[in-house]
């Protein structure tokens, strides 16, 4: 069900929600989280797609914050949607004029009891994200660097106000690569001297992974523009020769190691819906992904010096 | 074990992948092989849990080509996997099936399948490590077992690296049919594999609804407090199912409800509801906190007034007429196997001194569904009066194990108005709501255990011979008293199973 308010407020969309559930008899029992999503209105659409489907395995209340014309006067439009496509309850709040100055004292009362909240930025991120507004209320706060304008740039900047309970969508995009990288390493192998990821130009993930792999294994590890898509290779140097994960059509990845057959394995890449469904499994800080991100400063820093 | 830097107790994100290794397949052309393991592989390759190269061998007696049965493959995967159909995925899942036509007398078959894994580790770098799983009757077992020991299949030789490959077996149930036959067929596939390379499955353990009893009962602070004969009255496991026995006369007959069910899937639960706490969640302390608590149960004084026992006769089920177990096709006319069967146990532990556990299962009964349900003592005073709480029963808290797996709560509440009335409400948990759609499948779980070598959710040898020193006597005095009474199909069970709670005052919950 629908329900569009205008010039509207907090409570009124408390009472809408709560008439909203008892008519479709009792549908908000069992949602886990709050989600804010800070996001104007052309990248709303999107946004919220993709967060309605990975609500389906995590069922919350959807909270979409649209910011609107700031030189009107301030003025609240709500538009409600329970029991659409997902389990739980989207509220996009459309707001203009000052209000949106003050869109926290607008999102608190609609936050869930007793259930963690989360803050997704799906297009540029605020600098230092647990101080925005929007930030304090979260204890998880999901951004996006490859969306930014400049992605690597962003990452570092990001970098430089890390809090813990920051993450960052290009850190998820990691995971698969990661997880078959350290697959690859629980066989024996030679030791390693040093490896290089090659990704497309500006890629956030690639000097995430380089900066994990050089952390974690204390070898050198660079990055090389490649032509796409994404990532399209791990390698590293060692004792025993060259080992490498290539993945040319960012499909199906080959893995060759010295001395035996190339294997083969699927390693696609994953949609938003995906990405997000795997940051609201865990919402507790991420200290791996802050370490990796100390490392990433003195590393994407130096070659400027 | 090499120390992999790549991977941090903290990194939550990287989940556990199997390392190379090849699945062998006995019994392909089985229900289970199409309904679960088949689909449990793709989506265990889909979710990125299966090794760069994974090869998965099927040896059947039918005259099939790699294509063949790889077509096979793909329609079970089309038809029943959890996990969306992926093509690349499917693509270089396919391209590491292979087909072992033969018997299982037929040594060139055997030879066969060794030269067809032989030539998957040098194509697809599978590193020389096997899981063969015995998805067949256990009347094949010493036949297979004694071809993978001739072949030379079971013993690994080492790598050029120095390092041997793995070698594991993974059997279903039944685990015999009595302490003497479990103990036989223990001895068949242990003459062959270690015990730690012997993989029970009994796929309830691979339940998040199961597991979920240890993470409720040992992560929480509130039950642990009442989890004992201080506050539980007693204790109701039930596995009911509404269907009959199908096309499984040749298996059922003769095996029964009690050996089918209450001695592995009932016996597990019993175990992991009644145990104590694990010094850690390593397989052994687990293991040893699960066998504690089975060779405390005690059977009933008198077997005839703590068992009971029935036997399905046509009737309604569902709004189908159904016929009964003895008109059922391979069903001989005069058989004793029961198909309803309750149990009256107790478990000699100071937790637990006279809380009696009660385990019932049964075909054909109203509907299917698992739960375990602790049902509390009443307040010892109530300073309501008596028609004020005439609707308010007895204290619940219900696992849920399928369907609906969810966890709900019952206790009394005030009736809305001006009158102290109390009554039933019901608090409920989920899994559903709160985490949808995302629970992999046992058989997933299970599978990708037995290819990484994680072994604490498989029953060792022990427990399967405590739980048949439980229903060895039951069974014997079964043999000698008579047979199982009728019960109607579509209703709950037998009179004898209504009149074992009756005179304990109690009642089973509504199915």
């Amino acid at each position: 069900m629908m329900i569009d308010l205008t010039e509207t407020t907090t409570g009124a969309i408390i009472d809408a929600l709560r008439q909203a559930r008892l008519r479709l008899g009792g549908v908000a029992s069992g949602m886990v989280l709050t989600l804010v999503i800070v996001t104007d209105e052309g990248e709303q659409y999107d946004a919220v797609r993709s967060a309605t489907v990975a609500a389906r395995q995590h069922p919350c209340r959807i909270l979409v914050v649209i910011i609107r014309r700031p030189k009107d006067r301030s003025r609240l439009d709500a538009e409600i949607r329970v029991g659409e496509t997902a389990p739980g309850e989207t509220v996009l709040l459309r707001m203009y004029g000052p209000l949106a100055q003050h869109a926290d004292s607008v999102v608190t009362p609609l936050l869930l009891p007793d259930t963690p909240v989360v803050t997704w930025w799906p297009g540029m991120p605020p600098l230092v994200p647990a101080e925005d507004p929007m930030g304090t209320l979260a204890q998880r706060r999901i951004t996006d660097a490859a969306a930014a304008d400049a992605p690597e740039d962003t990452l570092i900047k990001l970098a430089a106000g890390y809090h813990p309970g920051d993450t960052d969508l290009s850190w998820t995009r990691a995971t698969p690569w990661r997880s078959l990288l350290a697959a690859t390493l629980d066989q024996p192998s030679g030791l390693i001297t040093g490896g290089t990821v090659r990704a497309e130009a500006g890629n956030p993930t690639a000097d995430l992974i380089a900066a994990w792999l050089s952390h974690t294994l204390g070898v050198p590890v660079a990055t090389e523009p490649s032509g796409g898509p994404g990532i399209t290779e791990v390698s590293f140097g060692t004792s025993d020769g060259e080992m490498s994960i290539s993945r040319p059509d960012g499909r199906v990845a080959h893995l060759c190691r010295p001395g035996q057959p190339e294997r083969r394995v699927a390693l696609h890449r994953r949609d938003t819906t995906e990405l997000l469904d795997e940051e609201f499994r865990r919402l507790d800080p991420d200290d791996v992904y802050a370490e990796t991100l100390a490392q990433l400063r003195p590393q994407l820093t130096a070659p400027m010096i | 074990m090499i120390v992999n830097p790549l991977r941090d107790p903290r990194d939550r994100r990287i989940p556990r992948v199997a390392g190379p290794s090849v699945l062998i397949l006995f019994g392909v052309t089985g229900d289970l092989s199409r309904k679960k393991l088949m689909p449990a592989v793709y989506d265990l390759a889909n979710r990125g849990l299966l090794p760069p190269g994974f090869s998965l061998v099927g040896f059947a007696r039918r005259d099939w080509e790699h294509e063949d049965f790889a077509q096979v493959t793909y329609q079970a995967v089309k038809e029943h996997a959890r996990t969306p159909f992926n093509d690349t995925v499917w693509q270089q899942l396919s391209e590491g099936i292979r087909f072992v036509p033969g018997e299982f007398a037929d040594d060139a078959a055997f030879d066969h399948l060794a030269r067809t894994v032989a030539q998957l580790d040098e194509e697809r770098g599978t590193s020389g490590n096997y899981a063969f799983y015995l998805s067949v009757p256990p009347k094949f077992f010493p036949e297979v077992v004694a071809q993978l020991k001739r072949s030379g299949l079971s013993d690994p030789q080492p790598g050029p690296d120095g390092r041997k490959p793995w070698r594991r077996v993974v059997i279903e149930k039944p685990f015999g049919h009595d302490l003497a036959s479990a103990r036989e067929l223990n001895e068949i596939v242990n003459s062959v594999f270690a015990p730690d390379s012997v993989f029970r499955i009994d796929h309830y353990l691979g339940k998040e609804t199961v597991q979920n009893i240890l993470a409720l009962r040992f992560a929480n602070t509130m039950y642990e407090p009442i989890w004992n004969r201080g506050y539980v009255d007693h204790v109701q496991i039930t596995m009911a199912e509404d269907i009959g026995i199908g096309g499984r006369a040749g298996y059922y007959d003769g095996i029964g409800a009690a050996r089918d069910v209450i001695q592995n899937h009932l016996m597990q639960l019993l175990a992991l509801t009644a145990m104590e706490e694990p010094v850690s969640f390593d397989a052994a302390s687990l293991r040893a906190e699960k066998e504690k608590v089975l060779s405390a149960i005690r059977l009933p004084e008198d077997m005839a007034t703590g068992t009971a026992r029935g036997q399905y006769a046509a009737g309604w089920q569902g709004g189908l007429e159904v016929p009964g177990y003895l008109e059922e096709d391979g069903i001989a006319p005069d058989s004793h196997t029961e198909t309803y069967a309750a149990i009256r146990l107790t478990v000699d532990t100071r937790r637990w001194g006279g809380v009696p556990f009660y385990l019932r299962t049964g075909k054909r009964l109203p509907r299917r569904m698992t739960e375990i349900a602790l049902l509390f003592q009443r307040a010892p005073h109530l300073p309501f009066s008596a028609t004020d709480t005439k609707e308010l029963g007895q204290n619940a808290f219900v696992i849920r194990v399928q369907p609906d797996e969810g966890v709900t709560v019952r206790f009394g509440s005030k009736v809305p108005g001006s009158a102290m009335e109390v009554r039933d409400v019901n608090m409920d948990f989920a899994y559903g709501e709160s985490f949808t759609e995302n629970s992999p499948e046992a058989y997933e779980r299970l599978l990708l255990d037995v290819l990484i070598g994680d072994p604490p959710l498989f029953p060792r040898h022990r427990e399967v011979e405590l739980s048949w020193e439980v229903l060895d006597p039951i069974e014997q005095f079964w043999a000698e008293h008579g047979k199982p009474e009728q019960y109607p199909a579509g209703s709950a069970g037998p009179p004898s199973a209504e009149a074992l709670m009756a005179r304990d005052g109690r009642a089973w919950r509504r199915l």
